[in-house]
């Protein structure tokens, strides 16, 4: 695997990558985009934002067919944030991407900015659905896959929802029509970090076992280990190999990965960093990149 | 002898013939289709029907993010569920993002009858017209649907439909040049002593409420308020200024609805009295529909008794 491959509608697209160091230095630099946004805006989703980046990449810059010159494109493949309090891994993905200036990043939920603190689709280019209560997500995007299959249009549609998510009863509402309706163009990720704001998802509500849950959906279920990118490009192209039925891939996730004291530590669902852990968070995210660019 | 029937069968009529015309139009059902009549355009076009189980909340979130990729979707239940139970749904996944989604919400008010409270939705108005942007919109006879879902069709945007049970008598096709515009009431009798603004099939009764009034000299206006929000402010001021007192009358709760905003834009335009008639503020129940409405005074007798209140209140 070695540069850029030819997208789906023939035209090479530079910003793709295939390298899994690529892929590793990506996502390490929206992980200190991230921790930059939440610091700078004094609130956000950091843990749930961390545990999903190395998702997120691999989907927008390996998987997903799509042009940031043309992020309305009818033919392109859609993404829909149903856990839509991570825009922090979303917004600097979709920066990194070329969708918009990373610069934008500064309005993150600033009353003069247009990055909204959850998903927005109207100013932020590249948000395919606006999100944010738990649950919904979903939903439009058996909508969406449902109009690609009425237009007889190739594109996938992919949803990202949280572990702690699923406790919403529409999420199963929605697990019921794609399966009715066949979506095999559809395929949901949980990220399975195994907390929730109050606690373990164990505990606040326990959801386990998601593979039979989904399995008994008449989902095609694929675990996988959503910080692992080869995993990760194995598990979305046995989803797209898959037909007559939706697939899920269940990530098992860290909340908080790649900063040592916010790993695992569900305290860090929505708090921002203060001067002084951000620096240390700071710290280690820039070690990490200087690592991967072999400095 | 005027056609009498109900306006979910002109709507399910109106969406089937219109399905040609408008080729992007989809439909979503609750497992309600034979009652939302919208099983004509499912036998008519199956591909372009979605039953989407009992599952509310899910539909409306389906029809946005088909709404997302060009489609014009029409989601359908009892008002109860569309708007109740799928309240926040529309909110965060329809009308916030501005998409396309008509919800549409049959059996609104009391006639639902004998199931009782449960289904009859009387809060419909107050908590879609309290949504941002949203557009709502409560025909009252069957032309006025049939006009009504094309206009729907050509606006882009969020909006609820309400959608009646019983067969009413049509009134609209007798004024002449009437046509159907979002957003505009219309005149459907002149009067110069009070005004009745009416929305769904409280038109009706209001206009054999002018009628009895005329045989006690009382000359009373009518208003037909099919779009309640928004609403028509420069109709409902000049008959303010007028006529110098109003009612309002709505098959739902007076809380948040048709009275409100009427009594809204008034005390900030041009104060006079504002008679409220409709459900006041308590749940419904079992009876015949005719039985049910009558208990709740909802009535032509009912609104001619506000009528004479507001006239009292304008001295």
């Amino acid at each position: 695997m070695s540069g850029p491959r030819a997208g789906k509608n023939g035209k090479v697209n530079r910003m793709e990558q295939t390298n899994m160091h690529d892929l590793a230095l990506t996502a390490a630099r929206s992980r200190l985009l991230a921790m930059e946004m939440v610091h700078r805006a004094a609130s956000g989703h950091i843990g749930g934002s961390l545990s999903a980046m190395d998702i997120l990449t691999e989907l927008y810059f390996r998987v997903m067919r799509v042009n940031p010159e043309q992020p309305r494109d009818p033919a392109r493949d859609r993404f829909v944030l149903s856990k839509g309090h991570c825009t922090p891994a979303l917004y600097p993905t979709l920066a990194q991407r070329g969708f918009f200036p990373v610069e934008r990043l500064k309005e993150f939920r600033r009353i003069d900015g247009q990055m909204s603190g959850h998903a927005e689709m109207h100013h932020v280019p590249g948000v395919d659905m606006s999100t944010g209560s738990l649950g919904q997500g979903i939903s439009a995007a058996v909508g969406m896959a449902l109009a690609g299959k009425a237009d007889g249009r190739d594109y996938r549609v992919y949803t990202l929802l949280g572990d702690g998510e699923i406790e919403e009863g529409q999420v199963w509402e929605a697990a019921m029509a794609a399966a009715k309706y066949r979506l095999d163009n559809l395929c949901a990720i949980v990220d399975v970090n195994g907390l929730q704001i109050d606690g373990a998802t164990a505990d606040v509500m326990p959801s386990e076992p998601l593979d039979k849950k989904f399995a008994a959906f008449n989902w095609n279920v694929i675990p996988v280990d959503g910080h692992d990118f080869q995993a990760l490009e194995d598990a979305f192209a046995a989803a797209a190999a898959c037909k007559g039925m939706p697939t899920v891939l269940l990530a098992r996730t860290v909340k908080g990965r790649g900063v040592s004291f916010m790993e695992g530590d569900y305290g860090w669902h929505g708090k921002a960093p203060n001067d002084e852990q951000f620096e240390k968070a700071r710290a280690e995210l820039a070690a990490r990149i200087a690592e991967l660019e072999g400095k | 002898m005027a056609e009498k029937i109900a306006t979910r069968a002109a709507y399910g009529e109106a969406l089937a013939a219109l399905a040609e015309e408008y080729p992007q139009l989809v439909v979503l059902d609750a497992d309600l289709s034979g009652s939302t009549m919208t099983k004509g355009f499912a036998k008519a076009h199956p591909e372009r029907f979605y039953n989407m189980g009992i599952a509310e909340a899910n539909m409306m979130g389906v029809a946005a993010g088909l709404a997302t990729c060009g489609k014009m979707p029409f989601a359908n239940s009892f008002a109860m569920f569309a708007t109740g139970r799928a309240w926040e749904q529309v909110r965060n996944s329809i009308a916030y993002p501005r998409l396309n989604v008509k919800v549409v919400g049959s059996h609104g008010g009391l006639s639902v009858g004998e199931d009782g409270a449960t289904h009859q939705c009387i809060e419909d108005y107050a908590i879609m017209r309290a949504i941002p942007g949203m557009l709502v919109v409560s025909p009252c006879d069957a032309p006025e649907m049939r006009q009504a879902v094309k206009a729907l069709l050509d606006y882009d945007g969020p909006a609820y439909l309400r959608l009646g049970r019983l067969a009413v008598e049509s009134v609209t096709d007798a004024i002449p040049g009437y046509s159907f515009h979002l957003g505009q009431g219309v005149a459907l009798r002149p009067g110069a002593d009070a005004t009745v603004i009416a929305t769904g099939m409280m038109v009706q009764m209001a206009l054999q409420a002018a009628e009895a009034l005329a045989a006690e000299g009382i000359d009373v206006r009518v208003l037909d308020m099919h779009t309640i929000k928004p609403l028509d402010g420069e109709l409902v001021l000049k008959a303010a200024l007028e006529t110098g007192c109003i009612v309002t009358t709505e098959e739902a709760t007076t809380v948040g609805g048709l009275g409100s905003a009427v009594a809204e834009f008034l005390a900030e335009h041009h104060p006079v009295p504002v008679v409220r008639h409709g459900v006041e503020d308590v749940f419904g129940r079992s009876g015949k529909a005719q039985d049910v409405l009558a208990a709740y005074g909802l009535t032509p007798a009912g609104i001619a008794d506000k009528v004479r209140h507001a006239l009292k209140l304008k001295k």
